[in-house]
């Protein structure tokens, strides 16, 4: 330890550095200094909690049990004296007085503070202006005390934002200095943090002046998460991007006076030129020190994460089934009666359901039409379905002899998935990987570097990029072993994307991803269209809820696998055959599924532990009785 | 806290020096209140020694002093001084059988050598005759302080005459080549004296003002985690001082001040490192930290070539070598890499750089152990020395001394300065150190604060030695607002003049010059060289092993070797006990006698009760005016960091945890 012998009045003397370094910026005492434990390192972010716990001998702790008996005393006496006034409905100076002494023991005294209120509201009617004043400015000094006392108060930041607010007169300058002295002793107090966006948001400060706060905190140590967050808000605010110039009478206006920000991709956007320079501060972040998060977070939000637009990607019907089925950008509930069918110009009354019974929120919802409204080939049916809650629409038409047809965006293929980062041009999203190719180099086992890298790899061509996407997550799963799963979990993800991708190029409707070490599957929504599906050779486990969503699906092969849970093979109203050779299937029951799709014909259950069960065959012709060909 | 040196340059308050006698027995005697004397003061009468500590100076701290700008000019003319003739006195009545008499020499004469004074700032009344010493100025180096002497104070003017031809003069080799820097010496005319762009300060301003000064003689830093920090923590003797965080080290490259990055936020926010370079500066200095294979297979080999291994460009090899281990270019990497561990270990304890420096100056710190000392019992006289130690013949150990009036004080160990020592015994130092202040107008490198405390590292170059630089702001609470107080240390070469001033006149302005140039102007400037504590030897006959002998200052920047000389005095004077135990808080201590008190740790030291320093403050002070009545009271100030109790008693219980 540096200070072996840290005795009381240390204590008090930390506690004073504390205060003192409010009126004084620089003074430094030698026994009140910030303490780094040994041996760590100057440059490690880590903030430091706890501190020497003081020994006292037994006669020292009796003193003080017999001190905070008394205090408790005279603190219980005075709070039960505060509940009786407040119970005869009395607002008088005493009762402030009384009120304020339990306070400055106890900031984190709701209900006194809630009395307090009660009285300065009540006097101030019976005062005028300049009285009130001074009544609040007395207030706010005794909020400030109550702050050094503890500065985490909830209770004391809350009034002080109520004081404020109905200070006739108020001084909001002194409101952000104090802000500014909070947030130097600590600079990640976000009770002070929310109290300045109040304060800024009140009085007006120049969003400019605020970025330039957050320059300063950046400067004095960039592993704040809250200075560069707050940066993401002033930017788009101070230097809007082109896509979408946000209302001119947001400008230089505070940050709240603004409409609330449309849900549009584009809001976040920040014009290219400040993107730039974003770029370079960040890059000098992560390049002076690698490890820390907060700065790699803020460039992820600086490449960009836009939303997709909710609206219909694809309708699709099928005469056989007289079925619908329409799918979302994004999960939608269309039980709400929002989702309207117009069949030929008629409006039909239809029951929307999702896929499963899981899902109240889904991107894929089905219909069935009354019988025979569209049974006849010979007929020729235009589909309309409505999203009203977006005023969106999509048509479908069944073409004489067709036995199911499909509308969908053309586009949807290229921008399916770049959403992720979505800075437009490429050519920043290059130069940006350059720079991080080059981190990567001097660090090869940074986490966040790699991480980075395939993230601005998809963004630039996923498929491109496949092969050293792969050797990255290989090298991120043993630096970052605790995440293994995650990245595996990542990976698959990517590799379904690009499978889709590949896909759509071959307009097929077979989707194969065998041999990928997929551990999970996802994007289902997106092959709802696919008949043919090889999973074979992966890692999965289970057969997801989502998988119900294949409606057009007719073959599974899903062998070499770990999957011990069929629950998505579920009313898949065309699935005939089905491949599960080498899985762990263990009951009869993990089975059930399977028995709610009609056509199903040709099940292989080979080398799964189920196939050991007794009478397993005779119970499986009970189960699933279309099965004609069981392999066992 | 500028206290010390300012009350003991009161000269009438010498004539009332104290008739009454010492007490004529004490444990230590300790001769010169340098910092190692001190530290050993305070170690020892904290564990109850009695300790009586004198110095034959006027003011405390020895080479260690900090002055105010007139108490320099004081201590300047006293430096030319012909040292007045050792009075040879008969003690043999106060001697017993088998005992015999080491004298001791009665000034300090070898140790500062080479002292010039330069002043380049109007005298305004005085403007011709600044103008004519100016000339004179090219003659010779005493004529420059002489010139300084003569507008400060005209009854100097004898002491400066003499001066000529003084035993001290002549040991300095670089007199006769005096004239040779000369010839490129600035000359201040009267119209460089109006130049308008700059607020100009004069000479008479200095000295009016002067009191609010503190040049230090030795110009060194704290190591954030060196062992004077630790010490000052550890015996809570920084209680009595104030710090300041160093706020930036610069370095002088290609004829530029950069800045150094050195902290992790540094290395953030510098400009002139590229983003490839941020990361290997960082990691090589996260690296360092610990002990690789592959700094021990460069073991014995130069550090650069260790560093050009790392791949580390120009830049950050400059860095590295020149002010982060601030160590020669063919210093084995093993010592490069210690004193870059050093370095880094310091940072960030307080702050963005490694270094600290006391408010008011470096000579508060030997003062501050003098009090510790006095606190706990020391006693303490100034202009009070030892003539002679009075040792016993057979047993070879010092058993006593006879103090500058005569009396005979027992005592089982003395300390002291190596300066106390007779010239007989003292070799003559091998090793100076070149030192120059200066007082200039504006800061090294401008920057929005005002307030900034630079240390500025400037590498060897062409055969002329690395120099240190600190570069103190007006917050340092050592120059008055409007200027800065430079201070440059080098390891002498020739005199220091000669190694100091060709770089002064490359960072600064000492003529007359364009209005382009943005150099800051200098003022007023002194030389002078010191000698090299760690050069010093005892020469001849060994000394009785109770006798212990502490150099002075050395030429590194910390203090380490201070610390380090008084712990080991102090353990081989008192082997079984700690050194500089924390000192009591006032919650610690029991006021009616009980036992657990700290205040039995000194023992039979009767004669003031219960003292702590945080509450015993006037009694503190009575105590060492009862005893040295050439002192004034101290300045109300140094309660200045005690605390004010009003702030003490709110707090919360813990420092906002981040969330």
């Amino acid at each position: 330890m540096l200070v072996p012998y840290f005795r009381v009045s240390s204590l008090y003397s930390l506690l004073f550095f504390f205060f003192w370094s409010l009126l004084r910026p620089y003074p430094v005492f030698l026994f009140t200094c910030k303490q780094i434990s040994e041996g760590a390192s100057p440059y490690t972010s880590a903030a430091m909690h706890g501190r020497v716990k003081v020994k006292t001998t037994a006669q020292q702790e009796e003193e003080k049990r017999k001190e905070r008996e008394k205090k408790l005393k005279v603190y219980v006496a005075a709070r039960d004296a505060c509940f009786s006034k407040r119970k005869d409905g009395v607002f008088d100076d005493e009762a402030l007085q009384l009120t304020q002494q339990l306070l400055s023991a106890n900031p984190d005294f709701a209900t006194l503070w809630n009395y307090r209120r009660e009285i300065l509201t009540h006097l101030e009617t019976v005062k005028d202006e300049d009285e009130a004043q001074k009544i609040y400015e007395a207030e706010l000094s005794f909020l400030e005390s109550c702050l050094k006392v503890n500065p985490k108060s909830y209770g004391s930041w809350h009034h002080r934002g109520w004081v404020s607010a109905r200070l006739p007169r108020s001084n909001w300058a002194r409101e952000l200095s104090l802000c500014d002295r909070c947030l130097s002793l600590d600079d990640r107090n976000f009770h002070c943090w929310d109290y300045r966006r109040m304060v800024v948001k009140m009085s007006s400060v120049p969003v400019k002046q605020e970025l330039e706060f957050t320059d300063r905190l950046i400067g004095s140590n960039f592993s704040n998460y809250s200075s560069w967050h707050y940066r993401s808000t002033l930017l788009p605010l101070l230097h809007p991007g082109s896509p979408e110039p946000p209302p001119s009478r947001c400008g230089g206006d505070p940050p709240h006076s603004c409409s609330p920000p449309s849900p549009q991709t584009h809001f976040h956007r920040v014009c290219e030129e400040q993107l730039l320079k974003e770029y370079e501060l960040v890059q000098n972040a992560f390049f002076t020190d690698p490890n820390d998060q907060s700065a790699w977070f803020y460039y992820r939000w600086l490449l960009g994460r836009a939303e997709r637009e909710e609206m219909i990607s694809c309708a699709y019907v099928s005469r056989e089934q007289e079925r619908v089925a329409v799918t979302f950008s994004r999960p939608v509930n269309a039980q709400s009666g929002s989702l309207l069918l117009v069949l030929d110009g008629q409006p039909q009354r239809v029951e929307w359901r999702s896929v499963h019974p899981h899902f109240k929120h889904s991107p894929v919802w089905i219909s069935d039409l009354p019988p025979g409204t569209i049974s006849d080939i010979a007929n020729e049916h235009n589909l309309t379905v409505h999203w009203t809650e977006k005023h969106t629409h999509r048509d479908c038409a069944l073409y004489t002899g067709r036995s199911e047809s499909w509308c969908r965006d053309t586009a949807t293929d290229l921008e399916l998935f770049r959403s992720e980062l979505s800075v437009e041009k490429t050519s920043v999203l290059q130069s940006e990987l350059q720079s991080v190719n080059q981190l990567q180099e001097l660090e090869p086992l940074n986490k966040w570097c790699l991480l980075t890298i395939i993230l601005l790899m998809r963004a630039l061509d996923p498929l491109g990029y496949e092969k050293e996407t792969l050797a990255h997550f290989q090298t991120l799963k043993e630096v970052d072993s605790m995440r293994s799963a995650y990245y595996s979990d990542l990976c698959s993800k990517f590799m379904i994307e690009n499978t889709i991708l590949k896909m759509e190029y071959a307009e097929v409707r077979v989707f194969s991803i065998s041999d990928r070490n997929l551990t999970t599957l996802c994007h289902l929504d997106q092959l709802l269209l696919v008949t043919h599906i090889n999973l074979s050779s992966n890692q999965l486990r289970r057969l997801p809820p989502q998988f119900a969503m294949l409606q057009c699906l007719e073959v599974v092969e899903a062998d070499n696998n770990s999957i011990e849970n069929l629950e998505g093979v579920y009313h898949l109203p065309k699935l005939e055959e089905v491949s599960l050779k080498n899985n762990k299937i263990s009951t009869l029951a993990d089975l059930q599924p399977l028995a709610s799709c009609p056509k199903l014909r040709r099940l292989d259950l080979r080398g799964n532990p189920v196939t050991q069960t007794a009478n397993v065959e005779s119970e499986l012709a009970e189960l699933l009785p279309s099965v004609a060909d069981l392999l066992l | 806290m500028n206290t010390f040196s300012s009350w003991s340059h009161d000269r009438a308050s010498s004539a009332n020096m104290a008739t009454e006698d010492l007490p004529s027995d004490f444990d230590i005697v300790i001769l010169g209140t340098g910092l190692t004397e001190s530290v050993v003061a305070a170690a020892c009468s904290r564990v109850g020694q009695r300790v009586l500590h004198l110095d034959r100076r006027s003011y405390y701290a020895g080479n260690w002093a900090s002055f105010t700008f007139n108490g320099l000019l004081t201590w300047i003319q006293e430096q030319n001084e012909e040292p007045k003739p050792e009075e040879v006195r008969d003690w043999s009545g106060l001697t017993e059988e088998g005992e015999e008499l080491i004298h001791l020499s009665q000034a300090d004469s070898a140790s500062i050598t080479n002292l010039q004074v330069f002043s380049y700032v109007s005298e305004e009344e005085e403007e011709e005759e600044a103008a004519n010493t100016t000339e004179e100025e090219k003659a010779a180096d005493e004529e420059a302080v002489k010139e300084s002497s003569e507008t400060e104070s005209a009854d100097s003017k004898e002491d400066d005459e003499e001066e000529e031809g003084a035993g001290e003069e002549e040991e300095q080799p670089a007199q006769a080549e005096g004239e040779e820097p000369e010839a490129d010496q600035p000359r201040p005319s009267p119209s460089s004296q109006s130049e308008p762009s700059r607020k100009k300060i004069s000479y008479a301003q200095l000295v009016k003002e002067g009191r609010r000064y503190n040049i230090d003689l030795v110009s060194k830093l704290l190591f954030s985690r060196g062992s004077l920090v630790d010490l000052l923590i550890k015996s809570n003797v920084s209680r009595y001082a104030e710090f300041k965080n160093v706020t930036r080290i610069l370095t002088y490259r290609h004829g530029n001040i950069e800045q150094v990055p050195c902290s992790r936020a540094d290395v953030f926010a510098s400009r002139q490192l590229s983003v490839v370079e941020k990361r290997k500066l960082m990691r090589f200095l996260t690296s360092c930290v610990e002990e690789t294979e592959e700094q021990t297979a460069y073991h014995g080999r130069p550090y650069l070539e260790f560093l050009q291994d790392q791949q580390l460009g120009d830049n950050l090899q400059h860095f590295l070598l020149h002010s982060i281990a601030m160590v020669a270019e063919d210093t084995p990497t093993e010592e490069g890499l210690a004193s870059t561990r050093h370095f880094l270990r310091s940072l960030g304890r307080y702050g963005n750089t490694p270094f600290l420096f006391p408010v008011y100056g470096l000579g508060e710190i030997p003062q501050c152990f003098c009090r510790m000392s006095a606190v706990f019992g020391g006693i303490y006289c100034l202009r009070h020395s030892v003539h002679c130690l009075i040792v016993d013949r057979d047993a070879n150990r010092c058993k006593a001394v006879i103090d500058s009036r005569g009396q005979r004080i027992s005592c089982s160990h003395i300390v002291m300065e190596t300066s106390y020592l007779d010239r007989s015994k003292v070799a003559t130092p091998s090793r100076f150190l070149s030192r120059a202040v200066l007082i200039t107008d504006s800061s090294v490198l401008p920057s929005e604060s005002d307030q900034q405390i630079s240390m500025v590292t400037v590498p060897p170059e062409g055969g002329s030695p690395a120099v240190k630089m600190v570069e103190l702001s007006p917050s340092s609470m050592t120059c008055i607002p409007g200027t800065y107080l430079v201070h440059l240390t080098c390891r002498s070469v020739g005199s220091a003049h000669q190694d100091l001033s060709p770089l002064v006149t490359r960072m600064f302005r000492t003529t007359e010059s364009q209005e382009e140039d943005r150099r800051p102007s200098v003022l007023w400037s002194l030389y002078f060289n010191m000698a090299d504590g760690t050069a010093s030897q005892v020469e001849g006959q060994p000394l009785p092993s109770n006798v212990h002998i502490c150099h002075g200052p050395d030429s590194a920047l910390g203090h380490e070797d201070a610390v380090q000389q008084a712990a080991s005095i102090f353990q081989s004077i008192l082997p079984e006990e700690e050194f500089c135990p924390p000192a009591p808080n006032p919650e610690d201590i029991v006021y009616d006698g009980d036992n657990t008190s700290t205040g039995e740790d000194r023992g039979d030291m009767g004669q003031d009760d219960e003292q702590n320093p945080e509450q015993n403050q006037n009694q503190e002070n009575r105590n060492q005016n009862q005893e040295n009545q050439n002192q004034e009271n101290p300045d109300p100030e140094q309660n200045q960091n005690q605390g004010n109790p009003e702030l003490q008693s709110v707090g919360p219980e813990e420092r906002p945890a981040s969330s």
